[in-house]
């Protein structure tokens, strides 16, 4: 996806995942695993109660790669997708959920009161683009998170993992689902990195927990800087340490570990020279 | 399509509908399929359904056989009736069919299991 730029760009969701972009998701191992990864966090970060089954609605489902994950967990669930043909995968890998053909900018066609969660793997943004010229995308997205909110249940979450293109539309989206009565807001994981960043928009009902929990990769506390009196000295104050020193070899696994990547924790023979006759 | 389903969907997200359930089911390909039974999920989930609409349902595609009318009393410890209950609503699928909306009569064609909720331009509402 980021060797060909953002899909939405390319056409509509309904035209995009066509039989060939629906056949990647039954048979591309990494992206299916991204997908897994993306639906296990969502799980954790909606929190639902253990050894409760539940009732869950899956916006976007697809081939219900994330519902897969909902099944494991012993929950019952029911996709919503406006693809066609990534929907006939999903019956094809025979998954446990209902699945249901529609658009999420049409409102959600329920009973209000229905579902006790609700989570999305990267499908919000479509919601931003306008497709059809009767299409307004906040006037979509508000009439898809009003409806959303009146089939949730009393203190039921909702968790949205999304691609947003720009902090226009973040601002877009969070701003119509607080008009529908939704609290919340964006749990962001390993903001520190390009790559392994990945955003939570987490919405909450009234009447239930409303502690937005935190993202991962965030327990460095930056946000506040540290006092001290003494003088800096000139050295210190020129920045980076000399490479290749054990500074900075140090300083370059913390950034790595805040990006969220693979590092080999620090230890005494971090940054020592080797010997000769190695 | 299962009838759990079947008990949530609601067409008032069309134009000029108020309520829109329950819908009316026409299936002509229904077919049975093998669900763990989890006895707490159902009895969760029978608190939360219409069952009137539920037993209509069941009538439309002639399987409310042995079905009561109402729900049973103390139905959390009666295994028999939360059976009954699970074979309905998660066993039994409509593979082909139609739904139709009970207050405007439009109709959502079931294909392949899945249920079309689309809608056409000048059905949505303040989408304008």
């Amino acid at each position: 996806m980021a060797s060909s730029g953002r899909p939405e760009h390319q056409a509509p969701p309904e035209i995009f995942y066509n039989d060939d972009e629906a056949r990647k998701y039954s048979s591309n191992s990494r992206m299916m695993e991204i997908q897994q990864q993306l639906s296990e966090r969502a799980l954790e970060l909606l929190a639902l109660p253990e050894d409760k089954p539940c009732f869950i609605l899956d916006v976007g489902c697809g081939s219900g790669l994330s519902g897969e994950c909902l099944t494991e967990e012993g929950h019952v669930w029911i996709g919503i997708d406006i693809s066609s043909s990534m929907l006939d995968v999903a019956v094809d890998r025979e998954v446990e959920g209902d699945l249901i053909l529609g658009d999420m900018g049409y409102g959600m066609p329920f009973r209000p009161g229905t579902f006790d969660g609700v989570i999305s793997i990267s499908a919000l943004q479509w919601l931003c683009n306008a497709d059809k010229k009767y299409h307004q995308p906040h006037k979509r997205l508000f009439k898809f998170f009003s409806t959303l909110y009146a089939s949730l249940s009393r203190g039921a979450k909702a968790v949205f993992q999304l691609y947003p293109e720009n902090s226009a539309q973040l601002e877009l989206i969070t701003c119509q689902a607080m008009k529908a009565g939704f609290t919340g807001g964006l749990v962001v994981d390993y903001p520190n990195s390009t790559k392994a960043k990945k955003m939570f928009l987490c919405l909450f009902t009234s009447g239930g927990n409303c502690t937005l929990p935190k993202g991962l990769g965030t327990d460095v506390s930056d946000d506040q800087v540290a006092y001290s009196d003494k003088r800096l000295t000139f050295g210190k104050l020129k920045g980076k340490s000399a490479k290749k020193s054990r500074d900075w070899i140090i300083e370059k696994k913390e950034r790595r570990r805040r990006q969220g990547r693979d590092t080999r924790p620090d230890s005494k023979y971090t940054g020592r020279k080797r010997k000769p006759r190695f | 399509m299962k009838l759990l389903t079947h008990n949530m969907l609601s067409s008032n997200f069309v134009k000029g509908v108020t309520k829109g359930f329950p819908l009316k089911i026409m299936a002509s390909k229904i077919e049975e399929k093998e669900v763990d039974f989890n006895p707490e999920f159902i009895s969760r989930m029978i608190a939360k359904l219409d069952w009137p609409a539920l037993y209509t349902a069941a009538g439309d595609i002639k399987k409310a056989e042995g079905l009561p009318e109402t729900i049973t009393e103390n139905y959390e410890s009666n295994e028999d009736f939360l059976k009954i209950a699970h074979n309905l609503l998660l066993q039994v699928e409509i593979i082909e069919g139609d739904l139709i909306c009970p207050e405007t009569g439009r109709k959502f064609p079931i294909t392949n299991g899945i249920p079309n909720m689309l809608l056409h331009e000048d059905e949505v509402t303040g989408d304008k």
